[in-house]
């Protein structure tokens, strides 16, 4: 695979990464269970916006063919998106919406901790300022995760219930394929086993003392790195597109 | 003749839009400044402070309004990524400033102790006690936190250290 073409479906990924989860994240505006929270998870929603605009900027320089991080992000259809199909969970009860943030923040930060190291410079460039960020994100999902378990009895239930339905889902965000050893021989990516150790090491020790179970590792769902989604992503690309496809080429 | 160092001058009435007391220079945003002494062509480099910060766009677009309303014929503001900006380049003047208005500045480099998951010691802008509590990691907009003074018992928003 060419080197070029590996790289823009990289960016894609990250962009549709960080960009799906916030606006999940973002679905929570004015209905947090309390200002504060209503507060982090925006937060965390622009932040990952931020992040978004980044990689897709990126992807469509890579790309070469004029597209722009607007055109990448509301002018592709489901199949056309390419992230891991936890992020496109719907929002289920808080305890749901924190365990799917968790997991992809002990995923998210020790991957950005490894990029900043990548040989392409706007790639490290963009961990540099990611990371930080990150660090804010697992330390208020952890939090919760332990608030949850070692809580009520009924919260207890629902952060294990959570655990158990996303689960399934984690097992993308450590596969490989030719896009991701492409750019890994050219030192442009990391390598996932510390990754993997590190996320491990962080679910671990989270739940040990939230009092929660880690689930087995059984059915790994896949499919989102090759365009195929759960039905959920669908839906909420209708919402999130329907200005742009309504009034192409509308602004502010 | 535009100068760098008019340039510069004019760069201090450029403020942060979210925080208006202080200027984009005293935010550390700017990192670097070039002019054409010829043509008069202003590059101003800017790197943004978070992220997904939505001020930045502002702040391009009213450092562009500043300078080509004060004469300057040609301005480019350049966004770059690298090196990542840190709560350490927000100058003295600029953190005095800061406190005045109630927001506690951020610790010299106390991002080891956010890396490690602690919480850094505050000071209240009011009272000046040491005895507070941060409420929540998320404030009023990405760059700050939530706290409280547990002596005077005003809340108040601090800078996050980067
Ligand atoms: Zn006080």
């Amino acid at each position: 695979m060419e080197l070029n073409e590996a790289l823009f479906q990289f960016c894609l990924r990250r962009g549709d990464d960080t960009h799906v989860l916030s606006h999940r994240l973002g679905e929570w505006c004015g209905h947090g269970p309390v200002l504060e929270e209503d507060m982090a998870l925006t937060n965390r929603a622009l932040d990952l916006l931020g992040q978004a605009r980044n990689y897709l900027q990126y992807a469509g320089q890579v790309e070469g063919k004029g597209r722009s991080e607007d055109d990448l992000a509301y002018l592709r259809n489901e199949r056309g998106y390419v992230n891991c199909k936890l992020v496109e969970q719907p929002n289920g009860d808080y305890a749901h919406t924190i365990a799917k943030c968790f997991l992809f923040d002990a995923w998210h930060l020790p991957f950005l901790k490894a990029q900043l190291d990548s040989k392409d410079e706007q790639l490290a460039a963009i961990a540099g300022k990611a990371v930080k960020e990150a660090t804010y994100h697992l330390r208020h999902s952890s939090e919760w995760m332990v608030r949850f378990g070692d809580g009520t009895e009924e919260s207890h239930q629902r952060a294990q219930q959570a655990l158990h339905d996303l689960w399934t889902f984690t097992g993308e965000l450590f596969e490989t394929d030719e896009v991701y050893t492409t750019l890994q021989q050219a030192g442009i990516v990391p390598d996932l086993g510390p990754i993997k150790e590190a996320f491990d090491r962080t679910v671990n020790e989270v739940l040990a003392e939230a009092t929660l179970k880690r689930p087995e590792d059984e059915f790994m769902a896949s499919g989102g790195r090759k365009g195929q989604h759960t039905e959920h992503l669908g839906h909420m690309l209708g919402e999130m597109q329907f200005l742009q496809r309504a009034h192409p080429g509308a602004q502010w | 003749m535009i100068t760098k160092d008019r340039i510069l001058e004019l760069l201090d009435y450029v403020k942060d839009p979210e925080i208006p007391v202080i200027n984009v220079l005293e935010l550390g945003v700017v990192r670097g400044v070039e002019v054409d002494e010829e043509s008069g062509r202003a590059v101003v480099t800017i790197t943004p402070t978070y992220t997904g910060c939505p001020a930045m766009d502002v702040m391009a677009a009213d450092i562009r309004k500043e300078l080509l309303e004060a004469g300057v014929p040609e301005v480019e503001v350049k966004m770059s990524l690298s090196p990542a900006w840190t709560t350490d380049w927000i100058t003295e003047a600029g953190k005095r400033k800061l406190k005045e208005y109630g927001i506690a500045p951020p610790e010299k480099t106390a991002d080891i102790r956010a890396l490690k998951g602690e919480d850094p010691v505050v000071e209240c802008p009011q009272c000046g006690s040491k005895n507070t509590m941060m409420l929540s990691p998320f404030g009023s907009t990405a760059c700050k936190a939530l706290w409280k003074c547990n002596d005077c018992l005003e809340p108040f928003d601090q800078f996050k250290c980067l």
